[in-house]
């Protein structure tokens, strides 16, 4: 009797609308991929609605494999089980009694719930059902059928193969990578961007990632603090692509033209900038920042203002309404605090004010930047330096 | 051009060294604690080895203990001493320019109730002799000095100090922190009445993982670990046979020629500040003049530069300095040898240390120099207001 023991991942196929599912797959494949290449040799076939990971070897640490998959957003969970490659319905019945046994803890009710995909199969579902419960019940003590509340569902489903699973593991929700869109967001280094940039890949945006490098003021180790940021995201989305924008010549053109007090607003403003044209290239809709609001001086009503007036499409700011110390909890929970906040010099604390302005007039700020003549210029062609990272 | 001027933080390990390890991990790779004649042999490298290296020390070669490096050494100088001798008293002596490997140990001691004094040091980081003599108390049981300073290369007066512990309390036991001197400076323990030394191979050429620690015969140093037996029972684990003829070798040749070297070296550390100076406005030394500092340590305050902007510009030119310590950069703190020293802040933020091997040369002085030239002034145009 072949048997072999699989994992079958389920993910939420009602967001995956029309013609691009089968990219979603794709790319859910390829993170399932990505995050447990290291665990040995797998590999995933697609079912209908369902993405089975088998071991070539045979052998799979589930408790290993199960939490790497079930960070991938857009993934509904996981569920250990067997796959028979003979369908015959003696076959079943034996694999059946065996997983239930193996898998049955204290449970006292049951029932089996049998799919049928393969309609060419000579039982419909509710015969196999009927037929496993039967001979489970037969060969085990102590245990009785209830169709209503059981403690234990066995189910059987009945595609190319034949698969039986029990325990479903939750996955970390939210929608397929991509499938609401694409954003660029704005990542310094700091706790919070990489926060805002998760939640909203979580919600299906393809976030690329846009880092302000200014060397010598920031230092190699400040970008490769960043890239691993986005190694870790990837975690979750399958793949980060992050652009690293040469910003020395901007910040300081910018210290020498404008006033000191309203440097940091400009250099915002330039950031911004600098990502929506990053977003025209790669055809987003829109911007992401970890900006919160009254966490910092550039972060009031009118800070914000001043900034988000240069910007031509909507930008998300997830954690605007969120406290320091939730903005925290939440990077620790998705891994990045432990790499935000390695000590290496980030952009926007190079050449801070002393006392920066809080509350700027952005008709004032407008009305400077007119003179900044060389300003999209430089923008420009630091855009078209960028390199260019796939993590 | 490539120029490498941060060996004081580590240093290449020579081709010849690395050759020799090869050669005993895959020939010689007996267990020197075995019976067999691979035993013997293996033994027989240790034994040789720490025959080469106690002439350098003018110790005996049972007095040489081999250990993983720097942090080793001087955490078994403190803490070996402190659990041996704490009958005789509670009281430790540090100075406030150790390195970490010495400064942290005292604080976990001090935390655990012993008294401990951090002597100060003057502008150019000397300690005072009678400050320290009068230190040291009838309950004192260790002074640990560093005797090169491993961020401006000031080098502590180690006969003197040695003396002066002696006279005043001859049961006190004299650490030196020899990790920036070995190799690049003359060392003589008998004639310092020195008691205990650390030294590392990687700041000498030798690998990263090795280190030496000298112990005089007869004290009640207590180990650090405990096993198998090895060295006398002090330093237990399987000897590294192929670290310690790399670092035995790498000692040999660093201290041939050694009268040459020195001045050679010195030269260029003077050629490189005199450029400095030349071209470029607002630079110090911090620590002592040329004819007293190491030679193989230049430490020059910038003003209205952080030496961590510099750091990168230089970096960007190929050249590989250190702002402050190496050891300090990843947690952001500004050194604390300079604060002893009494420099401000803003001398602390602008203060970069090049470092040189034996090996370093005029030619690479001057391409630092003019690299300075051209980044110095573009980086004070444009800084924080």
């Amino acid at each position: 009797m072949e048997k072999e023991k699989v994992l079958i991942v389920k993910y939420g196929e009602i967001a995956m609308r029309g013609n691009n599912r089968k990219l979603f797959v794709t790319k859910l494949v390829n993170a399932i991929r990505k995050n447990i290449d290291s665990e040995g040799d797998f590999y995933v076939v697609r079912e209908q609605g369902r993405l089975i990971v088998e071991s070539r070897k045979g052998e799979m640490d589930t408790e290993r494999l199960i939490p790497k998959i079930n960070r991938i957003f857009g993934i509904l969970g996981v569920c250990p089980g067997i796959r028979l490659k003979d369908k015959n319905i003696e076959n079943i019945e034996k694999a059946a009694l065996e997983y239930f046994n193996k898998y049955r803890e204290s449970e006292k009710t049951f029932k089996v719930l049998t799919k049928r995909s393969d309609k060419q199969y000579p039982m419909i579902s509710n015969e196999v059902s009927a037929e496993i419960g039967a001979y489970i019940l037969e060969n085990c003590k102590d245990i009785k059928v209830d169709v209503h509340k059981p403690e234990m569902t066995l189910t059987v489903e009945i595609r190319n193969d034949a698969y039986i699973f029990s325990k479903f593991y939750e996955g970390c929700g939210g929608l397929p990578y991509g499938s609401s869109g694409k954003a660029v967001s704005l990542i310094s280094g700091g706790i919070d961007s990489p926060v805002a940039t998760w939640m909203m890949a979580k919600r299906g945006v393809e976030v690329s990632g846009v880092y302000f490098h200014s060397p010598p003021y920031t230092g190699e180790r400040a970008k490769e603090k960043v890239k691993d940021l986005g190694r870790i995201l990837s975690e979750y989305t399958g793949v980060f692509k992050l652009y690293s924008v040469p910003f020395t010549e901007l910040q300081l053109y910018l210290l020498e033209n404008v006033p000191e007090d309203k440097l940091t607003i400009f250099l915002k403003r330039a950031m911004m900038y600098a990502a929506q044209k990053i977003a025209y290239k790669e055809h987003a809709d829109g911007l992401v920042t970890g900006e919160s609001v009254g966490q910092v001086a550039s972060q009031t009503m009118q800070g914000i203002n001043a900034i988000n007036a240069v910007c031509t499409m909507p930008v998300l700011r997830p954690l605007s309404g969120m406290d320091k110390q939730e903005i925290v909890d939440m990077a620790r929970k998705i891994g990045t605090f432990e790499t935000s906040i390695l000590p290496y010099e980030d952009c926007c604390t190079i050449f801070v004010a002393k006392h920066p302005e809080t509350r700027p007039k952005t008709s004032v700020i407008n009305k400077i930047e007119k003179r900044l003549d060389k300003l999209q210029d430089i923008i420009d062609k630091a855009v078209d330096e960028a390199e260019i990272f796939e993590l | 051009m490539k120029v490498y001027f941060d060996n004081a933080a580590t240093t290449r390990a020579l081709p010849e060294v690395c050759d020799l390890m090869t050669n005993i991990y895959t020939q010689n790779y007996g267990n020197p604690s075995s019976v067999s004649i691979m035993g013997l042999e293996a033994d027989n490298i240790l034994k040789d080895s720490a025959k080469k290296l106690a002439p350098i020390i003018n110790c005996g070669p049972e007095e040489i203990y081999f250990t993983s490096g720097g942090t080793e050494s001087d955490n078994w100088a403190v803490f070996g001493t402190a659990k041996g001798y704490i009958r005789s008293g509670k009281h430790i002596i540090t100075t406030k320019t150790e390195h970490p490997a010495i400064l942290n140990p005292f604080k976990v001691l001090e935390s655990e109730g012993w008294n401990v004094d951090y002597l100060d040091v003057d502008e150019k980081g000397y300690i005072d002799i009678k400050e320290l003599s009068d230190t040291i108390r009838d309950d004192t049981v260790l002074v640990s000095i560093i005797l090169i300073n491993n961020e401006t290369g000031t080098i502590q007066d180690a006969e003197k100090i040695g003396k002066a512990i002696k006279e005043k309390n001859k049961n006190t036991l004299f650490h030196l922190d020899a990790v920036q001197a070995f190799g690049k400076y003359k060392i003589d323990v008998k004639k310092w009445n020195v008691d205990m030394l650390s030294a590392s191979g990687h700041k000498f050429n030798a690998p990263k993982g090795t280190g030496i620690f000298y112990m005089k015969k007869g004290l009640k140093v207590k180990p650090l670990l405990y096993g198998g037996g090895q060295q006398k029972n002090n330093r237990p684990g399987t000897e590294n046979t192929a670290g310690a003829a790399a670092i035995a070798m790498a000692a040999e040749e660093s201290y041939k020629d050694y009268d040459e070297n020195t001045r050679k070296i010195r030269e260029l550390k003077k050629h490189l500040f005199k450029g400095i100076k030349e071209n470029i406005s607002g630079v110090f030394i911090n620590g002592d003049d040329f004819e007293k500092a190491s030679p193989y340590v230049l430490n020059v305050g910038f003003e209205n530069i952080r030496s961590e902007v510099l750091l990168h510009a230089l970096e960007e030119r190929s050249i590989f300095v250190s702002a402050g310590s190496a050891c300090n950069s990843k947690k952001k703190v500004q050194s604390s040898v300079l604060e002893a020293m009494g420099k401000n802040d803003e001398q602390i933020q602008g203060s970069i240390r090049f470092s040189f091997s034996r090996f370093s040369t005029i030619e690479e002085a001057d391409y630092v120099i003019s690299a300075l030239k051209e980044i110095v002034p573009v980086l004070r145009k444009f800084q924080r207001r």
